[in-house]
């Protein structure tokens, strides 16, 4: 006879969740284990969309590879692109003249507004609320509507680059930008009734996933998700680039490193880019939205169709690309998901020798272990919807 | 045998045909006005494409969930599987024996009773009957021999169990009051007096709780929780086997208004202006639209929290209703 003991004790499981799975937000393969609904170790596999990014890198000229980023964090493009051309435009040791950084802080931000607001509405429709979704789509649509007026793709960019931005800002857009500026905190509200004092929410975020400040450093977390976790780190006010040392903003910090913290931490921040960019479109001066360097930037278009000279160095400039002198530059910015940071090492050619993207979502992953141990299995989902890890950028 | 006997018989036949053909064409205009409701919630048009205004998407949807490949899982208990869809549907289907629409018409000098029968144990037959349903979930879960479906049916289980003690305990509060576990005497009661709803807020409040849990819906469809186990017990089924764990789901909405109207809004009782069918029929769209708007508005609890929801608050809270209406009855 069955020793009852053998019959009733429990068994682990392993569970494999993802790569397509309704909210491993994309191609995350998280393997679970599990004693009932309890997670006793989750280890996420990963490498599903690579694509080889960094190698494609070291294949093309300096300014081929920018739309390459585009597809890194496709959520918020324009930030990628930033890190970037800022990465080498370190290396060339040129300086952008006011307008261009104006437009560049205005695109950066729109990015992380459309970012983040991805980043809710996803986690809001894991955890069963549907229409926040939708909400956050109509504001999503207008700022990819202002893309559209802005460099006519909306989701792609390919819009900054190395020396500037390709096109100027009119003022139309200036109009329509300021106007949903105006009108998006109230938006945010609606948001914030659905979800931000709604029992369900918090029961589900408060105290799920936590991690300390300490623990959050030591991971290597950036962005949100550290500021969740109370740590006031920001390159734009840490490190400033461009001109956010000029513009006045806050930090949102947290304080228990929960996921409703990192919730919080993501709503304010939004109401914070609007502020940015209210301020930098209006702080905006006339001039040139490209550096003054024929070597790197490319003639205007209208140039080159009434000009001889202009029709030659463009043609040189695209089939040859520009050299960079040789060194090596490692250069971060604070893109909606955390610090996205470029290395770039040139031999002096047209191409970089190594090109290494230190990327959030893949740092900010490694973390997703030690929040979701003893947590129930349904806490997972929110954990990861709080890390916000995009596959595009954790496969590169 | 005389004449009435068979005419007897032969009305007894017509209806309860009718309403298992109505239950079965149901979810046509459900899933229809489901999906405007979540469009017009979610700043959406819903359907537009099929018929006016989308109005023939569901057929479309039928016509395609009809042609699907049925797949049944090669590990799968294949009796079992194919069992559960069935055994979910059937149970719910026979609790509508007992449910009246109205009271009793006159037709042709001969009066017919708006229901099937008339149980003098009513509410304890449907909710008992009601109860078999959640089997099943659990075979559906247990027979996919997949871990996510086999999560779902476990939680269904529970769950299950925890809310259907809250949920009878509630209707008990109703019981007391109109002294009868017979549905037709529970809306006549009512019809004396006021609504159930005047003297049983409290129970009414548990009641409409339990009652999402039982069904299955947001912010309790913990059962197929697609964020987590993508669809829970029925992620193994395609084709028709999945519509009819669907069907059921939807008739058990459909109980669910009714019974909260019959308990709590005095049924088919209403001013005169409109006949009594239509009071009771807008009473319970009422009701499935509110099932509809809750689940559009709110996020999904966690396993636990329901566990704790269940049996520390709603259990309790439902006893001390019964409690009270004990001491207002004596």
């Amino acid at each position: 006879m069955a020793n009852h003991e053998d019959i009733v004790t429990t068994k682990e499981i392993t569970l494999s969740m993802g790569p397509q799975h309704p909210s491993a937000h994309g191609v995350l393969h998280l393997v679970l284990d599990m004693q009932g609904e309890r997670i006793l170790k989750a280890s996420p596999d990963i490498g599903y969309l690579h694509r080889g990014t960094e190698k494609i890198a070291e294949n093309l000229l300096y300014f081929q590879f920018v739309p390459y980023t585009d597809r890194l964090d496709y959520m918020c493009g324009m930030t990628n692109n930033l890190a970037y051309v800022q990465a080498v435009e370190k290396l060339l040791e040129i300086e952008m003249p006011e307008r261009a950084k104006y437009i560049r802080v205005v695109a950066a931000e729109m990015s992380r507004i459309a970012g983040h607001l991805l980043s809710i509405g996803a986690w809001a429709l894991d955890l069963g609320a549907m229409t926040v979704l939708l909400y956050a789509f109509r504001e999503r649509e207008m700022v990819l509507d202002l893309f559209e007026m802005l460099c006519g793709a909306r989701m792609t960019f390919n819009y900054l680059r190395v020396g500037g931005v390709r096109r100027d800002v009119t003022p139309e857009f200036k109009e329509k930008c300021l106007e949903f500026v105006k009108l998006f905190p109230s938006r945010i509200n609606d948001y914030e009734q659905l979800l931000t004092g709604n029992r369900i929410w918090l029961k589900r975020n408060k105290g799920v996933g936590v991690i300390s400040a300490e623990n959050a450093i030591s991971l290597g977390l950036s962005g949100p998700n550290i500021r969740g976790s109370g740590v006031k780190w920001d390159i734009r006010k840490d490190e400033p680039y461009l001109v956010y040392d000029r513009i006045d903003f806050d930090i949102p910090t947290g304080e228990n490193g929960d996921c409703f913290d990192r919730y919080m931490v993501r709503i304010n921040e939004m109401r914070q880019s609007a502020r940015i960019i209210e301020q930098a479109l209006t702080q905006i001066p006339d001039g040139d939205c490209c550096a003054d360097t024929p070597e790197i930037v490319p003639p205007k278009r209208k140039d080159i169709e009434t000009n001889m000279e202009s029709l030659i160095h463009h043609f040189k400039l695209i089939s040859q690309g520009f050299k960079t002198p040789k060194g090596e530059v490692y250069s971060s910015i604070e893109a909606p998901k955390g610090e996205l940071g470029v290395y770039i090492v040139s031999d002096g050619s047209e191409k970089p020798f190594r090109l290494k993207l230190r990327v959030p979502s893949f740092v900010n992953l490694q973390s997703v272990d030690t929040m979701c141990k003893n947590q129930y299995f349904a806490d997972v989902i929110a954990i990861i919807s709080s890390l916000d890890p995009v596959f595009g950028e954790v496969d590169k | 045998m005389d004449i009435n006997t068979l005419i007897e018989v032969a009305l007894i036949t017509v209806k309860v045909i009718l309403v298992s053909s109505i239950l079965f064409a149901l979810p046509i205009p459900l899933t229809w006005i489901e999906r405007k409701v979540a469009g017009h919630i979610q700043l959406r048009l819903g359907p537009f494409r099929v018929g006016w205004h989308g109005i023939l998407q569901p057929i479309a949807d039928m016509i395609k969930l009809m042609f699907k490949e049925d797949i049944i899982p090669d590990k799968a208990d294949k009796w079992l599987f194919k069992l559960a869809p069935i055994i979910s549907l059937v149970p719910i289907f026979l609790t509508f024996a007992t449910v009246p629409v109205g009271d009793k018409i006159t037709v042709l000098g001969r009066e017919i009773t708006l229901y099937i029968s008339d149980m003098n144990v009513g509410i304890l037959y449907i909710l008992a009957v009601a109860g078999i349903g959640v089997y099943g979930l659990i075979f559906g879960g247990w027979a996919s021999n997949s871990k996510y479906a086999l999560l779902g049916s476990m939680r269904s289980s529970a769950q299950m169990i925890s809310y259907e003690l809250a949920l009878s305990f509630a209707a008990i509060g109703v019981v007391m009051v109109s002294n009868s576990l017979s549905l037709v005497d529970i809306v006549n009661s009512q019809k004396v007096s006021t609504w159930n709803i005047c003297y049983q807020p409290l129970g009414f409040i548990i009641f409409i709780i339990a009652g999402l849990a039982e069904i299955n819906r947001i912010p309790f469809d913990l059962s197929e929780d697609e964020g987590t186990l993508a669809a829970g017990y029925h992620v193994e089924y395609s084709s028709m086997r999945f519509s009819f764990f669907m069907l059921a789901e939807y008739v058990a909405m459909v109980l669910m208004s009714v019974l909260a109207v019959i308990l709590f809004f005095g049924g088919w009782s209403g001013h005169a202006i409109l006949p009594p069918i239509v009071w009771f029929l807008i009473k319970v769209s009422a009701f499935i639209y509110f099932f509809m708007w809750v689940r559009f508005t709110f996020p999904r609890y966690r396993y636990d929290q329901l566990m704790t929801i269940g049996w520390k608050i709603l259990l309790p809270l439902s006893l001390v209703n019964i409690l009270i209406t004990g001491l207002f009855v004596i």
